[in-house]
């Protein structure tokens, strides 16, 4: 197969495409149009075969056996009378898997079974496939682990306290596993200049993100020696390299990954997992298919959730709320592993110069090891917790200087087409308008601190907050030269055109972007497109359904190809159409001369004609993500191809006797440069606001700390359905939905990301009207209804009317953050690079 | 959670034949009513029956009937579902019915039963949980371990009267009636429950629940408050069951509150109850009321939501269940 016409490829490849972005709705077939995803008759009828779903003939089950203690030494594993139960096929324990692995490289410190140590209750030590799921469950019963405790660290505190033991023997030192201290510009003339300083101290407690679909897999190891594993999973890519690594010398091309349509991910399934890794080396060890379908309470283990973040800002604005210098310092508690908590850390401070510009800026940021399930990321990455943070900051500071906070915050947007103190490049800039439209939508002018009282007594108010989101991240997580993302195209005598592309739908809808994309450029209808996704033999490489990047990034890919596709069958039919290439036109499943359309073909027919000279009918698309202007250590997060942004306004009303409250309405507009499908679009924003609802309101990734005569228990305190709460379709408010378009060059038809920013409003909008309600401030999230109790209580008591963690010197671990690495602005005439930067050997391309 | 373990179904045809498999097999049989309760708790592993015996098929359990004296008697084996659409019971005993409305989603009021729920298993965050995660913590008292996770110096089981029900029909006096070996007998809804977590039953185990009987609608009101985080389907963390006696005159001859979700019964709020007796339900009256039952609100740190609002909060919710009693 040819899979592209060599003459018609530029020299590089093309990432910016002006046309598009520019192009009119009107003048538009498909794009904009809410026309239905791809797969969602299949999915809505029961069709849709999850992982969970696949079976096959001589299938085995497979259970993992997992830590019953938080922190502990493995003495010795008997697996005797587990291996006597009729039934048992195979049993793995960590000697069999003794090669370490990990999303990131530099956090290569996860086993698929604990071969020592375990770290947290619900680490898995051993594995058992047998011929029924109850066997394998009866079997890890039978197994005698002898286990010698080790002290437990639970929390930032602790853990910055104790140097030993340590969890891993990497990271800076002790149990901190990593530490960032980044300085842009001259903070100390910042704040002297400053009309108004104020510091702040905030907690975000972890949550997780609860997909309803419970990771499942399916390992197969035939009798060629290939093996093919289809897993819910996110990212097919990333699994593939780590399952390359592990099951080393199994070369990486004898192993297949196919992702399977995710029942929801959010995150949650973005790092290789134990069970993964298990599943496949069982199936290479009994030569039988393995399944593993996780419970919900191992769903929770797995984790990978918020990070529970604990920071301190100190904020210098001026007169009119311009913030001149902020001092942002994050703790992050990290759980027992790295997973991506390298990039979390930086996503704790990236994002604080992109939402409103900051003239000097200094970020600190720690993470640490615990004894708990591991952090990693849940959509809004690192960045939802200091959003809620400066959110909150904001309005307090709105209400200290008496400004309106939505005019604070309209005297403060970011230019657009511009770069940040920490050299992020801002494309487009809509949030001045998204600002208006929520303001305008709500009645915010006349309606805030009005206090209004409902029928039962209970007190209403409104809160704005707003965010900016990356449509991607600008680096792929191992470091490498190569494309983000790719397509190839197939087209066929028969008129059908194939998508293969290596991203993952995980419900957002990115195989429907596909279509959609491809069949605008072709003028076919989308819904007639196949697309084939996530299966690393079939498709090139995608790095995965992560960082908002899909839409963008396939997007941009398939744009590519699809043009390609365009250029080679405007060529082989101008001849027999007697039109010159340049003025045919791809619409209505037809190719026509644009100045007398009834002078044409049918689609399927040109591509006959162009097979007929060309040969079989390929193209190939790919996008990278344009170079980042920051240059500096650790600039490599943050940088994206554009920025999304959001504002919100949400209505609560307080019950002031107990702190009980609801919220009844919430307007949403969010800049989404352009809407590929608005409705598909609004399923994401009112998504974004029903998961946000559920953290600002009553998630948390809560631990039992309970000591009894010496002996400590610390596990996860509800890994249920039941007992962690998430709103029910009861607290779920009338959502007003803003698709504002402000379209940016970088994003296919201008597109830029809506699956994550629409989230990080809500925390801080939600904390923000109990106070605009009841006048108390709610520095904790989740905002739950004890916590505006008790500030309703320390306000009649006199005491400041506020519920939060300390706001004074033990508030925050004591830790050494080191010097700083100190960058120029680009106001300052900085080029990107720190000026006092120890000089490093450029690394090679691998 | 894991699929059913493996057990004996019983399909009894009279409630003596029901009460003989349960006397036969002793500890290792369980009757199921709806099996909304049971099942779940089968799957985490934490009631291992191996003889499920089903009260489908005995008769005169499925039928609201109203008794000649006024009263109403309700067959244990009664739907959820139809009680709270039920227009005898809407019309005279609104606050049971909205109690009834008051459990969990309407898909489990179409499976569970009246029965079930005024005999449901108390609850704990230390007990319902997987095997694993008990295993983690050396298993509680409730399930065969020596501690409670609760009060780890107490010698008893905290877990909590968690049905919506109970605290209700304590307060309105109503009776239940139980089919054991020796015959028939009927007692006082409040005394079919005792002060433990384990042992939360006065009822011998293979005595049958087979009616709960309600007072005749006349010279009382009685209301029902639920305290819990989500008004869709969570347990309560505080369910406040009141029922006021009043003279013509309206003044209070008789008051019961009764505080579920607080205990391991539904506590009685009695300072609260004196204070109403002899007086005319006045606002003032009603909020001193509610601040007399803090005390009483004995909440344990194993439940959802913070123990010490639960409590700061139970007055509240004390006076509101009262002013609608009004």
């Amino acid at each position: 197969m040819v899979l592209d016409d060599p003459t018609t490829r530029p020299a590089q490849a093309k990432t910016e495409s002006p046309w598009q972005h520019d192009k009119k709705k009107e003048d538009m077939q498909w794009i904009g149009k809410p026309i239905r995803k791809v797969d969602a008759r299949s999915k809505v009828s029961g069709l849709q075969r999850f992982a969970d779903d696949l079976s096959m003939p001589r299938m085995l089950h497979m259970k993992l056996l997992r830590s019953t203690h938080a922190h502990a030494e493995i003495v010795s594993i008997d697996v005797s009378k587990a291996a006597a139960l009729p039934g048992v096929k195979g049993i793995l324990t960590g000697k069999d898997l003794p090669i370490p692995f990990g999303i990131l490289p530099v956090s290569q410190d996860e086993h698929a079974l604990c071969p020592d140590r375990v770290r947290f209750v619900g680490d898995p030590v051993v594995a058992i496939a047998a011929t029924e799921e109850e066997i394998a469950w009866e079997a890890c019963r039978l197994v005698d682990v002898q286990y010698r405790e080790l002290q437990t660290i639970g929390g930032v505190h602790e853990a910055a306290a104790t140097m030993e033991p340590r969890l891993h023997d990497y990271g800076v030192r002790g149990n901190i596993h990593r530490l960032e201290n980044l300085e842009f510009g001259d903070l100390a003339a910042g704040f002297a200049k400053a009309d108004h300083v104020r510091e702040d101290t905030f907690f975000f407690e972890g949550n997780t993100h609860l997909p309803m679909e419970q990771h499942a897999s399916l390992a197969h190891f035939d009798k060629d020696g290939k093996l093919t594993i289809w897993s819910s999973t996110q990212t097919p890519h990333y699994l593939h390299r780590a399952l390359a690594r592990v099951l080393h010398p199994l070369p990486a091309h004898h192993i297949r990954v196919v992702a399977t349509p995710n029942g929801g991910g959010f995150g949650g399934k973005s790092d290789p997992f134990n069970h993964e890794v298990a599943a496949a080396k069982m199936a290479m060890l009994t030569g039988r298919p393995i399944k593993v379908a996780l419970t919900r309470e191992e769903v929770f283990h797995c984790h990978r959730g918020r990070h529970p973040v604990l920071m301190r800002s100190k904020v210098g604005v001026t007169k009119t709320g311009r913030i001149l210098s902020m001092d942002f310092q994050a703790y992050l508690d990290g759980g027992a592993y790295g997973s991506y908590g390298t990039a979390s850390t930086f996503y704790t401070g990236a994002l604080q110069t992109v939402t409103y510009p900051v003239e000097n800026y200094h970020f600190r940021g720690a993470r640490f090891f615990t004894c708990k399930a591991p952090c990693g990321p849940k959509r809004g990455h690192g960045t939802v917790q200091p959003r809620f943070a400066v959110e909150v900051q904001l309005d307090k500071i709105a209400c200290d200087l008496g400004i309106d906070p939505a005019q604070l915050r309209l005297q403060n947007l970011a230019p657009r087409e511009s770069l940040t103190a920490n050299f992020l490049r801002i494309g487009s800039m809509g949030l001045g308008t998204c600002i208006q439209k929520v303001v305008d939508g709500s009645g915010w002018k006349t309606r805030r601190g009005k206090k209004e009282v409902t029928k039962d007594g209970r007190i209403r108010g409104l809160g704005l907050a707003c965010s900016s989101y990356l449509s991607g991240a600008g680096l792929p997580i191992y470091w490498n030269g190569l494309p983000h993302s790719g397509v190839q195209l197939k087209l066929d005598r028969s008129g059908l055109v194939t998508a293969f592309c290596g991203s993952t739908d995980i419900g957002q809808g990115s195989d429907s972007v596909l279509g959609w994309i491809v069949g605008e450029v072709l003028g076919i209808d989308p819904l007639g497109i196949k697309v084939v996704t996530g299966d690393t033999d079939l498709t090139p490489v995608d790095l995965g359904s992560y960082s908002s990047r899909v839409t963008l990034m396939t997007g941009n890919a398939a744009m590519q190809a699809a043009e390609r596709a365009r250029e080679l069958i405007s060529k082989g039919v101008s001849e027999k159409l007697g039109v010159p290439a340049s003025r045919l036109v791809f619409a209505d499943s037809r190719v026509f001369d644009a100045e007398n359309p009834k002078q044409g073909m049918t689609f399927q027919d040109a591509v006959i004609c162009t097979e007929a000279r060309f040969g079989t009918i390929g193209t190939v698309g790919s996008y990278t993500p344009p170079a980042s202007a920051a240059k500096f250590r650790g600039g490599g997060v943050g940088p994206s191809p554009s920025y999304s942004y959001s504002a919100a306004i949400v209505e609560v009303e307080v019950d002031p006797e107990t702190g009980i409250y609801r919220v009844p309405k919430v307007w949403m507009a969010h800049d989404i440069g352009r809407a590929l499908n608005a409705a598909v679009a609004m399923g994401q924003i009112e998504g974004s606001v029903y998961m946000g609802l559920g953290e600002a309101m009553m998630e948390e990734s809560a631990y039992r700390d309970r000591t009894h005569k010496g002996n400590r228990v610390f596990l996860h305190k509800i890994p249920s359905m039941l007992e962690y709460k998430s709103p029910s379709v009861f607290e779920m408010p009338e959502v007003v939905t803003y698709v504002v378009e402000d379209h940016d060059k970088n994003g296919p038809f201008g597109a830029k990301e809506v699956g994550q920013g629409p989230l990080l409003p809500m925390m801080p909008a939600i904390a923000n009207a109990v106070f605009d309600a009841v006048g108390v401030r709610v520095d904790e999230n989740p905002i739950s209804f004890e916590k505006v109790f008790a500030a309703l209580q320390a306000k009649k008591e006199g005491k400041e009317p506020r519920y939060g963690p300390s706001t004074g010197a033990d508030g925050v671990p004591v830790v050494d953050f080191g010097d700083s690495l100190k960058i120029k602005t680009p106001w300052q005439g900085g080029d990107g690079t720190a000026w006092n930067e120890p000089k490093r050997e450029k690394k090679a391309a691998k | 959670m894991l699929r059913l373990p493996t057990f004996t179904y019983h399909r009894p045809k009279t409630a003596a034949e029901a009460v003989a498999i349960h006397k036969a097999h002793g500890k290792a049989a369980m009757f199921v009513a709806g099996g909304t309760d049971l099942y779940p708790n089968m799957k985490r592993r934490h009631q291992t029956p191996t003889e499920v015996i089903s009260l489908q098929d005995v008769p005169g359990l499925h039928s609201v009937d109203v008794l000649p004296d006024g009263r109403v008697a309700i067959g244990a084996m009664v739907k959820l579902s139809v009680l709270e659409h039920h227009p005898t019971l809407k019309q005279h005993y609104a606050a049971f019915a909205h109690a009834v409305r008051e459990i969990s989603t309407p898909l489990l009021r179409n499976m569970g039963t009246i029965g079930g729920n005024l005999l449901l298993d108390t609850r704990c965050t230390y007990y319902d949980q997987s095997h694993e995660w008990r295993e983690s913590i050396d298993f509680c008292m409730k399930t065969g371990g020596a501690i409670c996770w609760v009060a780890p110096g107490s010698p008893r089981c905290w877990a909590v009267q968690s049905s919506d029900t109970v605290p209700l029909v304590c307060a309105m006096e109503a009776q239940v009636e139980l089919v054991g070996t020796s015959g028939t007998r009927t007692i006082a809804a409040g005394e079919l429950y005792r002060d433990d977590g384990i042992q939360y039953l006065t009822k011998q185990p293979e005595e049958l629940l087979t009616r709960l009987i309600l007072p005749a609608p006349r010279g009382w009101k009685a209301s029902y408050l639920k305290l819990r985080r989500r008004d869709t389907y969570d347990f309560p963390v505080l369910g406040v069951g009141a029922c006021v006696w009043t003279d013509a005159a309206g003044v209070v001859t008789k008051a019961n509150i009764r505080l579920g979700g607080a205990g391991s019964y539904a506590i009685a709020a009695t300072d609260s109850e004196k204070l109403l007796v002899g007086k005319q339900l006045t606002d003032e009256l009603i909020a001193a009321a509610g601040a007399a039952a803090q005390k009483p609100a004995r909440t344990m740190d194993n439940t959802d939501l913070d123990v010490y609002w639960r409590r700061k909060v139970a007055p509240v919710y004390v006076a509101r269940a009262l002013a609608a009693c009004k």
